[in-house]
């Protein structure tokens, strides 16, 4: 399993080749709270970087999830529209949103590792 | 923390929205909610003065009881919903925290000059809501258990005077305590220490009063929506129907007489996507017919819930309607207010 790199808006890549998975941070589920619902792109559409990606329900508000990297969906996570609240158990792993074929991994370089968000969420408070 | 009619108030506590709605709904749960106003009105015959700006009845409100009314505009829009309990010496209302500037202007420009308007600044206000809280609150004012629904009694709790009453806001049992304010931080803990009672914020406020198909002043209904249309006709009684004397009752009169274009209703989205404040409404053929007023998860129905206003044609029981959510279109059904049924305190019936 290869690391983790974040956005500043609290979203997770994780590259397998030209695959990236997406996900939310432990950081953004917790400040979300409960979640009830998510909708998902569909298979097939292009996301553009820092483009709208997905939309997180939580019982207090609609929040949106924007795309960290560009590329086309090819996989969205089916278990979410059954059991959203995944998002909270375990927002890096068995909760993530979508899987994304993307064209250039160089989009990644100018994320953060684990370290570099920590310091990130610890200079925000 | 959110900012809420000028002040800054929890949405919610550490356990977070959802299970602070569900132990409200199971046990009980304390709300501050010092932000409403609270007004004395004192002085010759306040109900018969204040009879001439809401559309209650309050000629014939008995001493010890409250009642759900609103003022009204001479379009017959809504100024602001309040409940005014009849102290016995003078009447007491407690009026939205977002309004309640405007409201007392608003009164004491309009009653005529033998009534008082006094603003009870000094007072806070908690909420005790659940099913537990009638065994709760009669360790502190014993007897409090078997007051009605609706209406107020005074105790003392702590050594301090505290106005109760049986009444709320989530369509749950419950009370309302006006408190001195020097006296409310040491009652509420006094209360919370309580193991049944759980804190609870905004949030969960906003959802049980949903679920209750309760209207939020500013969202569900403002100067702009008739008691009519917002289905509040029941709180009209038949002697004010009739004899009107209130601001825009003639446009009252006529709209129950020859029905209204639109009206308040419950909807229940299909599926799991909430439809939020501010969704359209239109029917099969993409024709507007309305907007959801307030909408979101409803913990105890286990799934999205809303109220919004429907052209009339459409405010039927069963009907469907076609849910705008960020431009995908969502089915959904008219269903009954409230969305679930409330269970606020019967005393039994007594046959003699």
């Amino acid at each position: 399993m290869s690391t983790l790199k974040y956005s500043e808006e609290h979203e997770w890549v994780r590259l397998d080749g030209d695959i990236a998975t997406i996900g939310i941070s432990q950081f953004a589920q917790e400040q979300l709270g409960d979640v009830v619902f998510i909708e998902l792109p569909d298979v097939g559409k292009t996301l553009e970087q820092n483009g709208d990606a997905a939309v997180v329900e939580s019982v207090k508000a609609a929040s949106e999830v924007y795309a960290p990297v560009s590329g086309d969906v090819i996989e969205v996570n089916g278990q979410l529209e059954d059991d959203p609240e995944l998002v909270n158990r375990d927002p890096t792993g068995d909760g993530w949103f979508i899987k994304v074929k993307i064209s250039d991994t160089s989009q990644l370089d100018a994320m953060m590792d684990e370290t570099a968000y920590q310091d990130f969420l610890a200079g925000k408070t | 923390m959110v900012e809420f009619a000028g002040y800054w108030m929890p949405l919610q506590y550490p356990t977070g929205i959802l299970r602070e709605h569900l132990h409200t709904r199971s046990a009980a749960s304390l709300f501050d909610v010092s932000h409403m106003g609270q007004i004395a009105l004192r002085g010759d015959d306040p109900a018969r003065a204040l009879e001439t700006l809401v559309a209650g009845d309050l000629i014939g409100l008995a001493p010890g009881r409250m009642r759900y009314t609103f003022l009204t505009n001479t379009e017959g829009g809504i100024l602001d919903d309040l409940i005014v309990t009849n102290v016995g010496d003078y009447l007491f209302l407690v009026v939205n925290g977002s309004r309640k500037s405007a409201d007392v202007e608003y009164l004491r420009q309009n009653l005529p000059a033998g009534i008082e308007v006094e603003v009870l600044a000094e007072r806070g206000l908690i909420a005790l809501q659940g099913p537990k809280a009638a065994s709760v609150i009669s360790k502190f004012a014993p007897g409090a258990e078997s007051m009605q629904f609706m209406t107020a009694q005074p105790f003392e709790i702590d050594g301090s005077p505290v106005a109760l009453t049986r009444s709320g806001y989530t369509g749950e049992d419950g009370y309302e305590i006006s408190i001195p304010s020097a006296n409310v931080e040491s009652i509420t803990e006094c209360i919370l220490a309580e193991k049944e009672v759980e804190p609870a914020g905004l949030g969960a406020r906003d959802s049980l009063r949903l679920e209750a198909g309760l209207c939020l002043y500013g969202q569900d209904i403002d100067e702009t929506t008739t008691p009519v249309e917002a289905a509040l006709t029941w709180s009209i009684s038949k002697r004010r129907r009739i004899e009107g004397g209130f601001p825009g009752a003639q446009v009252v009169q006529r709209q129950i007489a020859e029905g209204v274009d639109r009206m308040r209703v419950g909807i229940v989205p299909d599926g799991k996507a909430p439809a939020r404040k501010g969704t359209h409404i239109t029917n099969e053929k993409g024709k507007s017919i309305g907007i959801v007023t307030s909408g979101g998860y409803g913990p105890s129905f286990g799934g999205p819930v809303a109220m919004g206003y429907v052209d009339a044609r459409y405010a039927l029981k069963g009907k469907y309607l076609t849910l705008m959510v960020r431009g995908r279109p969502h089915p959904g059904r008219v269903v009954d207010i409230p969305l679930l049924p409330n269970r606020y305190y019967r005393a039994e019936e007594q046959t003699i």
